[in-house]
């Protein structure tokens, strides 16, 4: 691949990968919690620490990172305590984080191309200092969420269980908080705020309709992520499309893909199971696909 | 004598300041089966849950093993079966998964699951009668299996409190059976056990004291009440305590 001998092309490779395996890693639990969209929330709040951090000259990326843990926060304090009005506020939260990065920018002498970068990514400008930051925390991130998955799916999956249990409940509630906030900032780089989500959530909703247990969907999402990450710069490098979009069309054709190929394999396994009555009809779908 | 299991005193329990329970006290000693009857709405599974800390308590005492609730940290000693599988998520998770969660109060959040782990979920799973369950996902349970998933969940680490809170609601018949042979076997071998019932059905004759609860108040607490007039039908398997000077239908649930 003579494309990848440039240096830029390499560096923005290793970053894609990197976020494809740990953006998954993450967003299991939040689909898990059924709040496949709270990163795209979080992302709308690190937009204002881009603008903060561009008005600053101070590193864009950092005080993203700032300003989407101090949301992120936010948002759990107000699904731990508010319940009724935390649908509103969350909404005033996203809203106000665009706008607000939006007018930073506009106020910085910015540019409105690097607005551009932020809102859909810009993978081929990764410099050696982001690829350091984006490994650093992908590998922590990555580390932390498989260390602590059983605890961490014991949280998400019946928070009350957990806390007779007897399990640090709300640590667990911020850690999964802020760990969303890190994936953000780190995507933001490759993806871009607007398409962050797509990275956390879409190799999970594939692979759930395949696997059979949590450590299994978690495993096959990080293949999936590793996958659309990588073939996505491939597409992006190869026909001159945009990185961030490339990564998350590949992520969507391949649920697409595995949505058709389950569901024909479970139509000729339904066909094949009225003339010899099948023991465990959900079984052998697994490996047709996996074949497929 | 040791301490009592657990220890009710004079609690006031309330949401959004309307009180639920007033005044309400109820002691466990070690090896009681106690069910805590009621109608819908009485109050019953809030008096359970207060006593857990899911909800908290405005006046009065809680205290687990002769600590105050409020500084009880030894978890592993009790296990709690709720209602129902919570939402749960989109993600699928496999039966020994969520059994496997029962594991955490004992081993920690850090330390990863070892041998002795592996052996008590699988343990766990026997008693409830689902070991061949164990690699599907919990969703494609029926009800009554996902209810004995939760209860090999709680008894996976080991506890010596079991408390439930309406296990067999709408819980087929097989299932119910394994439930009552997993608690008897768990009493035999000396647990205590809470448990929230709107219908005894098979559970009636391991339940060694029973408690009513009516209008946020304890109304009855001793021998399991008969089930009265309509009641008595032996194809009605609701239990709807009574006291003498009130009607029974007062009891009749929804």
């Amino acid at each position: 691949m003579d494309l990848f001998q440039y240096d830029f092309m390499l560096r923005a490779l290793v970053g894609a990968l990197v976020i494809g395996l740990a953006a998954p890693a993450l967003g299991i639990y939040l689909v898990q919690r059924r709040l496949a969209l709270i990163g795209d929330g979080i992302g709308h709040v690190a937009l204002t620490g881009v603008g903060a951090g561009l008005l600053l000259n101070r590193s864009p990326v950092l005080v993203a990172v700032l300003a989407a843990t101090l949301g992120a926060v936010v948002i759990e304090l107000v699904r731990a305590y508010g319940r009724t009005s935390g649908d509103l506020a969350l909404a005033l939260l996203f809203y106000g984080g665009i706008a607000g990065g939006v007018m930073l920018v506009g106020l910085s002498d910015a540019s409105s191309g690097s607005l551009n970068a932020y809102l859909f990514g810009s993978l081929t400008t990764t410099s050696p200092a982001d690829l350091v930051t984006i490994g650093v925390l992908g590998a922590v991130l990555l580390v932390t969420m498989l260390v602590l998955r059983p605890a961490l799916f014991a949280v998400c999956h019946d928070e009350e269980y957990a806390r007779v249990s007897g399990l640090p409940v709300r640590a667990l509630n911020l850690l999964i908080a802020v760990g969303t906030a890190v994936t953000v900032t780190i995507a933001m780089r490759a993806v871009g705020v607007l398409l962050i989500s797509a990275l956390m959530v879409v190799p999970v909703a594939t692979a759930q309709q395949v696997t059979r247990g949590f450590r299994s969907t978690m495993t096959a999402a990080m293949a999936l992520g590793l996958f659309a990450a990588g073939a996505g710069v491939w597409v992006a490098a190869t026909a001159d499309t945009a990185p961030g979009a490339s990564v998350v069309l590949v992520a969507i054709g391949s649920f697409l893909a595995v949505a058709l190929l389950a569901a024909g394999a479970r139509a000729l396994l339904r066909r094949r199971g009225r003339s010899t009555p099948a023991a465990h009809p959900v079984e052998p779908a697994e490996h047709e696909v996996l074949l497929g | 004598m040791t301490s009592p299991v657990l220890e009710i005193a004079h609690a006031t329990v309330g949401y959004d300041g309307r009180p639920v329970l007033r005044d309400v006290s109820l002691t466990l000693t070690a090896g009681e089966v106690v069910a805590v009857l009621g109608a819908n709405g009485s109050g019953k599974s809030t008096l359970v849950r207060a006593a857990l800390g899911l909800v908290p308590i405005g006046a009065g005492s809680v205290a687990l093993f002769g600590t105050p609730q409020r500084r009880f940290r030894q978890w592993h000693r009790i296990g709690y079966v709720p209602q129902r599988l919570g939402a749960g998520g989109g993600v699928p998770a496999t039966v020994t998964e969520v059994v496997a969660s029962g594991r955490l109060a004992r081993r920690g959040v850090l330390r990863p699951a070892g041998r002795a782990d592996r052996a008590a979920v699988a343990a766990a799973l026997r008693a409830v009668g689902l070991a061949d369950r164990a690699g599907d996902p919990v969703a494609t349970l029926s009800g009554g299996q996902q209810q004995r998933v939760l209860i090999a969940r709680a008894l996976a680490g080991g506890p010596e409190l079991l408390v439930l809170d309406e296990p067999t609601a709408g819980v087929d018949a097989a299932s119910q059976e394994a439930f009552a042979g997993a608690l008897r076997a768990f009493r035999d071998g000396g647990g205590t056990v809470l448990l929230v019932a709107h219908e005894l059905g098979p559970l009636r004759p391991l339940i060694s004291r029973a408690v009513v609860v009516h209008q946020g108040g304890i109304a009855h607490d001793g021998a399991v009440p008969e089930p009265a007039g309509h009641h008595a039908d032996p194809d009605h398997e609701h239990v709807h305590p009574h006291c003498d000077e009130e009607p029974a239908g007062l009891w009749r649930s929804i």
